[in-house]
């Protein structure tokens, strides 16, 4: 009742990728949309709009969340990366090769956010057995792949990661 | 969809977050993890003309525990539940259940407070409450109250809570260390709302159960202690004859909705076979698993 009749923008100042970014923002605007449309990150894809989709993952202060779940003016103040900032850093590059080199994508749609979970998963448990990645990336729909080539990429680079840090090569 | 307009009001403490609530009532819509509210608004099933965000109010946050009672700060998110090792140790149930609770990404945002103030029926953390006899902490303007879980979760997404108070914390006395427990639930997928769920604990003595709390989810408009059947299968020796009894009272009574997931007979069935599986593995009674022989 008090509250104004049109919401006025609020000044919000984060990190995306590592760079600074000021912007005015409605209340209303999700994260998402933000960086999709403010910062013209389009690799954040945005499916379902209320979470059950997955594919607007990304990381905000080194946690992975779903971007259309969080207020942009929530993320004032935060740390947000995006998959743009994730493949430009090299840190995903062997996860997208595998990726690539078991068709674990067709239209690529949640590919985006499949890397971002599935580094997320190598991140906390290295050496996870199927099971665990089919359980991690459960809350990411793909309607292309069957989700079997996806298992394969990941399994692949948590062992080739696995290998290179007992310096066995791969 | 997207999100109808509102403003946006960050509290800077519980008492400016009560302030603000007391100023806009129902008009205002309270945002913690924002994990439920905000497909809400997405949706446009809620459209408050305020949010409040009490996200950043450190002082609802974390895990308290003394040999007496663990106390769970409003604001504890689910991935800090399952971290947590006074959860591991002390609540198991409560562990083994948010690791049910969606998928890592929601679990990352989502809150304890949230979830329970939000009171999906269908949720799993409302029938942890009542399978551990919980306290909610109610905050408002005037003071604390302490609400037991049993009376806290009026109806779908209703709760005893006044439009002007704040969920605060959970406390919950942890059981004896040698109480059983057990957690199940059928979904369709993994991380979805459950058809029907069971979080039980167990006090055993001998080959006999004499302290059974049957928490229910996904059977009705709130979640449900199954107080009949849980008389029956208590202080004696659970037969398939007192088993059969014990899923007799439960049909009695619960009543499930019917809905797009499962039939109400479904959800009858289901929470008949969780009942017997859950007493086969507090009693360790492998001849009492469902599907047993006649």
């Amino acid at each position: 009742m008090t509250a104004p009749a049109a919401p006025a923008a609020v000044a919000i100042a984060l990190t995306v990728n590592g760079e600074l970014v000021e912007a005015q923002v409605l209340p209303r605007l999700n994260l998402a949309d933000f960086l999709r449309d403010q910062l013209a990150l389009t690799g954040t894809h945005v499916g379902c709009e209320h979470g059950v989709c997955g594919a607007c993952t990304v990381r905000l202060d080194g946690d992975i969340v779903r971007a259309c779940l969080v207020l942009a003016v929530q993320a004032d103040g935060a740390a947000v990366e995006t998959i743009e900032g994730l493949s430009d850093s090299g840190e995903i590059e062997d996860l997208q090769a595998a990726f690539r080199d078991r068709n674990a994508l067709q239209c690529g749609y949640c590919t985006p956010a499949m890397l971002i979970t599935a580094q997320d998963l190598l991140l906390h448990q290295p050496r996870p057995d199927r099971a665990t990645i089919r359980e991690h990336l459960s809350g990411n729909y793909c309607r292309c792949t069957g989700y079997h080539a996806i298992v394969d990429a990941v399994e692949s680079a948590a062992r080739a990661r696995a290998g290179r840090g007992r310096g066995a090569g791969s | 969809m997207k999100a109808a307009a509102f403003s946006y009001a960050r509290a800077t403490s519980v008492a400016d977050a009560l302030a603000l609530l007391a100023r806009h009532g129902d008009e205002a819509k309270v945002m913690s993890g924002g994990q439920s509210l905000m497909p809400a608004l997405n949706l446009r099933l809620a459209t408050p003309s305020l949010v409040i965000d009490i996200g950043r109010l450190a002082e609802l946050r974390g895990i308290t525990a003394t040999p007496g009672l663990i106390t769970i700060g409003a604001l504890t998110r689910h991935v800090d539940l399952l971290r947590s090792p006074e959860i591991a140790a002390r609540l198991p149930l409560l562990r083994a259940a948010v690791a049910h609770v969606a998928h890592p990404a929601i679990r990352n945002r989502g809150t304890i407070g949230g979830n329970l103030a939000h009171a999906d029926p269908a949720s799993e953390l409302p029938a942890c409450m009542l399978a551990l006899d919980a306290g909610m902490i109610a905050r408002g303007q005037k003071g604390e109250r302490r609400i037991a879980a049993e009376h806290f979760f009026t109806g779908i997404y209703t709760t005893a809570l006044a439009p002007d108070e704040l969920l605060v914390a959970v406390e919950i006395a942890p059981p004896p260390l040698e109480a059983r427990f057990f957690f199940r639930e059928f979904a369709r997928r993994s991380g979805d709302y459950a058809m029907v769920g069971l979080a039980a604990m167990a006090v055993v003595e001998g080959a006999r159960l004499v302290g059974l709390r049957l928490g229910y989810f996904g059977i009705g408009d709130r979640p449900q202690l199954a107080l009949e059947a849980a008389a029956r299968l208590v202080g004696r020796d659970v037969t398939a004859h007192v088993l059969d009894a014990a899923q007799g009272a439960l049909d009695d009574e619960i009543d499930p909705p019917q809905d797009q997931q499962a039939t109400s007979g479904m959800r009858r069935y289901l929470a008949r076979q969780l009942m017997a599986e859950a007493v086969s593995t507090l009693l360790d009674r492998p001849d009492l698993k469902p599907g047993r022989a006649p």
